[in-house]
């Protein structure tokens, strides 16, 4: 079984490729999050404007973008757009799906934050002579975030895991290069071993989370 | 032929997309199978988990935390890929249906569990105590005392979590499910056209959508006070 999953001749022959998609999935994430932040930022900015006309096209934009599984939309992207004589290549492909599927969901996130901070604090600022942006920047966004920090840090972790999906359009992330691996060796080791790296790298945020939500759902009671 | 013209011809193409329809609608009932299956077997698994977990065994509760860890930690595609991919050099080959309803319940039951724990863990002690001491059993306690007050605290992170996780079906297409996007994947290599790629697109959303809008309504009706 050990000389199957968990071979040491094949670990350090595979390593150095395990290690490189190691590299470009973190090197991803740094990328797809902030992006995803930036988008969702953007997305939450828009609904603090309560009229109906920006509400309504918003909220249908976030749930058509919830509704969308992202690998679908990596696919329309990567193998449809092609079409249209648009060839973008897999990383652009994966930061625009990224873009707009974790910016719907962190957008969601942020917006729910942004409404539980008392319309008080945005007057009080205001009357003290604060432009609209400085209030929201120094005012409102801050109290936001700690409002639904753990939520976004679930978002977060599950952008991280969907990075993943990079091996499907051929970006040399971990599982890709642990797939490359392992035909190489024609051996599940590599498998096993990207699999271990995710656990390693992941589980703090996942025990931190898991702490954070049992608190914020007990509160409720 | 204008752009637009040429547009419309390329991704909505009615020749192409009615030759194709019947491939996305068996698509769309092997993703309804695939769905439906993975929310029976996820959530009745991490509910069996969660009030296994209440009884207290503290080697058995250090197991189902370190599982439940695992599979949040894990990306389901890499589930799947070991499961598909990994399993047969022990000659265990599972088809890619199997393996993707096996790794998606995996990651259902340990989100399910989690959000059921939290559930159970919100309930004060004093309706522990309460029940107990009018002569209610352990077991008649978290049935009918515990339960049914956790479960309503519990159903709106659980849907959404339970959409989220299913719309994870689209992965199956890596290990050749003819479910909606594998049927339109190969649709557009066979047609060479992206038209089937528009049907599939829509297929999830006629799917997916109102899920989506559910879970949205039931958050704000379900909400509770702070």
């Amino acid at each position: 079984m050990l000389q199957t999953f968990l071979n040491p001749e094949i670990i350090a022959a595979a390593w150095p490729i395990i290690l490189a998609g190691l590299g470009n999935t973190v090197m991803l994430s740094l990328i797809v999050v902030p992006l995803g932040l930036i988008g969702g930022l953007g997305l939450a900015m828009l609904a603090s404007v309560r009229k109906p006309w920006v509400r309504w096209p918003l909220m249908a934009w976030v749930d058509f973008f919830r509704a969308f599984p992202p690998l679908v939309l990596l696919i329309f992207l990567f193998a449809g757009l092609p079409f249209a004589g648009l060839e973008l290549g897999g990383f652009a492909c994966v930061c625009i799906a990224f873009f707009l599927n974790t910016g719907a969901y962190y957008g969601e996130i942020l917006r729910a934050g942004i409404e539980s901070v008392p319309t008080g604090q945005t007057e009080a600022a205001r009357s003290t002579g604060l432009g609209r942006v400085q209030t929201m920047l120094f005012v409102v966004l801050p109290q936001a975030v700690r409002n639904v920090l753990p939520d976004l840090l679930s978002n977060t972790l599950e952008v991280v895991k969907l990075t993943s999906l990079g091996s499907v359009v051929a970006m040399p992330e971990l599982l890709f290069q642990a797939r490359q691996a392992q035909s190489l060796t024609y051996n599940p080791t590599p498998i096993v071993l990207a699999a271990v790296i995710y656990f390693v790298m992941l589980w703090p945020l996942v025990r931190l989370l898991s702490r954070l939500e049992n608190r914020a759902l007990a509160g409720r009671g | 032929m204008s752009n637009w013209e040429r547009f419309l011809e390329t991704f909505f193409n009615a020749k192409v997309m009615a030759k194709y329809l019947p491939d996305i609608l068996h698509g769309m009932l092997v993703t309804v199978e695939l769905a439906a299956l993975v929310i029976v077997s996820g959530i009745a698994l991490g509910l069996a988990l969660a009030l296994l977990r209440s009884l207290g065994f503290r080697p058995v509760n250090l197991l189902i935390i370190f599982v439940v860890d695992l599979f949040r930690a894990l990306p389901p595609l890499v589930i799947i890929v070991f499961i598909y991919f990994g399993l047969p050099a022990v000659n265990v080959s599972p088809s890619g249906f199997i393996s993707t309803w096996l790794s998606l319940t995996l990651v259902l039951m340990a989100f399910s569990e989690e959000i059921f724990w939290a559930g159970i863990t919100s309930i004060a002690k004093g309706q522990w105590e309460a029940a107990r001491s009018t002569g209610l059993t352990y077991g008649q306690t978290l049935m009918n005392v515990v339960l049914p007050q956790a479960l309503r605290l519990t159903i709106p992170p659980l849907t959404n979590r339970t959409i989220a996780i299913t719309k994870g079906t689209a992965l199956g297409t890596v290990v050749a499910v003819s479910e909606i996007l594998g049927m339109a994947s190969s649709a557009v290599s066979n047609s060479y056209n992206p038209s089937p790629l528009t049907l599939g697109a829509l297929a999830y959303l006629i799917l997916f959508f109102p899920m989506v809008v559910f879970g949205r309504w039931l958050e704000t009706r379900m909400a509770w006070k702070r």
